[in-house]
């Protein structure tokens, strides 16, 4: 009888059950979400694809197809293969900030006063707003902007040296690595909460140990501290080849892209909407993906490995 | 926990180093975490020396010279004539709303994908995890065309529903807190006659507070700091970054007043960060170990 009456149940009664409920509640609590992520990511993302084999303009008159031209031209003419370059600095400054971070981070979780105090400091810059880092960053390196004795901040400390001003942003050998400086200044703070977590996770029990061994203190961060935290060591290298291949707020609103420092994500958006050649643009855009994918495959493979 | 292990290292001592090299070893640990500290602090107190200053006294002093008078005519230009008041009122506007719609549909989201298994939501969440890898900038080469088709150029729409739409990192981090809720306590919920939707709401949406807050602290700070977005799709409606940014042209030569609207910029970052120092050191870090 009541096997009978379950069989027969109306669609409101299955909708107030268990398995309409489920449905329903999982239908309407995504949709939004979902149809979000279709015209936000899904449809552009697609849209990529294809347009990096057309030739194409902003407002998508006439698209011609054009096959692998694109990609061709890309890793053909100086002109983009220069940004890629350009991300090698960047690289080169990530590996000085993880090994200076880790300094730092040492130094903060060893017996110390005023620890909070220094990590304070160092770590606001990454909450800073990236326009007005930039703008400090221009006057702290740009020469005479003032009529009489207006220095960049840079030359004004090194006139307390003697040492005579130097133009750093329109050096073209010297630009680059002021913009890595700028960029470290911002994010190094980020990476030292990074790995003061990781050496805090380390257990006092194997200091103990090692202090009966007799250990000093290089040998102590060498056979503790860094096989402790090793897997944090190659998360953070990992996000440092990314963060470099996608470098873009600092250089773009510091030089604008100008006098060589054009990162691949600045040529990107120039290529797309300065000069409106969309599906070159597009096709970098394929290229930095690709790029990630690959980075990301790489990185699952080792953390896979470790465990 | 992780209090007590910090404690212990610091307690910590060598046991064989002869006492001189100990303190020479420890003076330098201060030197140079103090010359670390002055890189830092260097460009920020020049920034606030200049901006209050007068224009004149800022062309011929030295960049570390003190004003004779402290002049505060330069913020209330950056307030009024550099569109930083406005600029504050729409980043403020923007940051509400979006905060809002991304704890909203990010909850139901973890919610709906964490809890219920089927092949729908697993499909969904397949393609959340490889959606969060693509390049946000890059990708509004493509995204720009269709705000454009939608009518959304120049409207605060189009920045909003990007911010709600494109965080694939607040569903993960409110994911990961969800794991650790017992599914018990739903399904006793629901066996008294509790409504999924109640579930959401009466239990799930409460237990979820410190995961809330995670994230309204990563989000807030990322739409306060971004520029992109706000500079290619509300060019005529100033944010704080396009504000500041926008100054560089007619005050280019005025240094001082765009320094005062750095000043005012970074005031509510420092406020934050102050009063919720500590939890921003963990939120932000366990925001981005699940990238």
């Amino acid at each position: 009888m009541s096997a009978n009456a379950k069989q027969k149940r109306t669609l409101g009664e299955w909708l107030r059950g268990y398995t309409g409920q489920k449905y329903l509640t999982t239908f309407f609590f995504l949709l939004i979400p979902i149809v979000l992520l279709l015209i936000f990511t899904l449809i552009p993302a697609v849209n990529m694809f294809l347009f990096s084999f057309q030739k194409r303009d902003q407002l998508g008159v006439n698209p011609e197809w054009i096959g692998l031209n694109n990609y061709i031209t890309l890793f053909t003419q100086s002109e983009y293969l220069s940004t890629f370059k350009n991300c090698l600095y960047y690289l080169l400054g990530s590996f000085v900030q993880q090994a200076l971070a880790l300094l730092i981070a040492t130094t903060l979780c060893s017996k110390l006063k005023l620890a909070n105090v220094f990590k304070g400091i160092l770590f606001f810059p990454y909450m800073m707003n990236g326009v007005a880092v930039s703008i400090i960053f221009r006057k702290f390196f740009t020469k005479g902007d003032g009529i009489i004795s207006s220095e960049g901040t840079l030359n004004s400390i090194l006139s307390i040296f003697g040492i005579p001003g130097i133009s750093w942003l329109n050096d073209p050998n010297l630009v680059n690595w002021c913009l890595v400086f700028a960029s470290i200044w911002k994010y190094i703070g980020f990476d030292i909460i990074m790995y003061i977590g990781a050496i805090q996770s380390i257990s006092p029990d194997i200091y103990e140990a090692a202090d009966l061994d007799g250990a000093n203190g290089w040998q102590r961060f060498w056979y503790i501290v860094f096989p402790g935290i090793r897997p944090i060591v190659a998360l953070q290298l990992v996000l440092a080849i990314k963060g470099a291949a996608s470098v873009f707020d600092i250089p773009y609103i510091i030089t604008g892209g100008a006098n060589g420092t054009s990162t691949f994500v600045i040529k990107t958006i120039d290529t797309a909407f300065t000069y409106e050649k969309v599906g070159l643009g597009s096709a970098m855009g394929i290229v930095l993906l690709l790029i990630i994918l690959i980075i990301t495959g790489v990185q699952n493979l080792l953390f896979k490995e470790r465990k | 926990m992780a209090k007590e292990t910090y404690t212990s290292i610091k307690s910590y001592q060598f046991k064989e180093t002869p006492k001189s090299v100990r303190i020479a070893f420890q003076v330098l640990k201060y030197v140079f975490l103090v010359v670390c500290c002055l890189v830092v602090l260097i460009p920020l107190v020049i920034v606030l020396l200049g901006s209050l200053k007068t224009g004149t006294e800022y062309l011929q002093s030295n960049v570390f010279a003190l004003p004779e008078v402290p002049q505060f005519s330069n913020y209330i230009t950056a307030f009024t004539k550099g569109h930083v008041l406005l600029g504050l009122g729409n980043t403020f506007l923007i940051e509400i709303i979006s905060c809002f719609g991304t704890i909203i549909t990010g909850t139901m989201t973890a919610f709906v994908l964490q809890r219920f298994s089927m092949l729908y939501t697993k499909i969904v969440k397949t393609i959340f995890l490889i959606v969060a890898l693509l390049p946000s900038i890059s990708m509004q080469v493509t995204v720009f065309q269709i705000v454009n088709a939608m009518g959304l150029h120049d409207n605060y729409l189009a920045p909003i529903l990007m911010y709600i739409g494109t965080d694939i990192v607040s569903i993960q981090i409110f994911m990961q807190f969800l794991d650790n809720i017992s599914v018990s306590l739903d399904e006793s919920a629901f066996l008294e006659g509790c409504s999924y939707p109640g579930v959401y709401w009466r239990i799930i949406l409460p237990m979820l507070r410190p995961a809330i807050a995670t994230v309204l602290v990563i989000k807030f700070v990322g739409i306060y700091n971004d520029f992109y977005t706000a500079n290619l799709y509300i060019p005529h409606h100033e944010t704080v970054s396009t504000a500041l940014y926008n100054f560089i042209g007619p005050y280019g030569a005025q240094w001082e007043v765009i320094f005062a609207g750095i000043v005012i910029c970074i005031v509510p970052t420092l406020i934050i960060f102050l009063s919720l120092q500590k939890s921003i050191y963990s939120n932000l870090v366990s925001g981005s170990v699940k990238e």
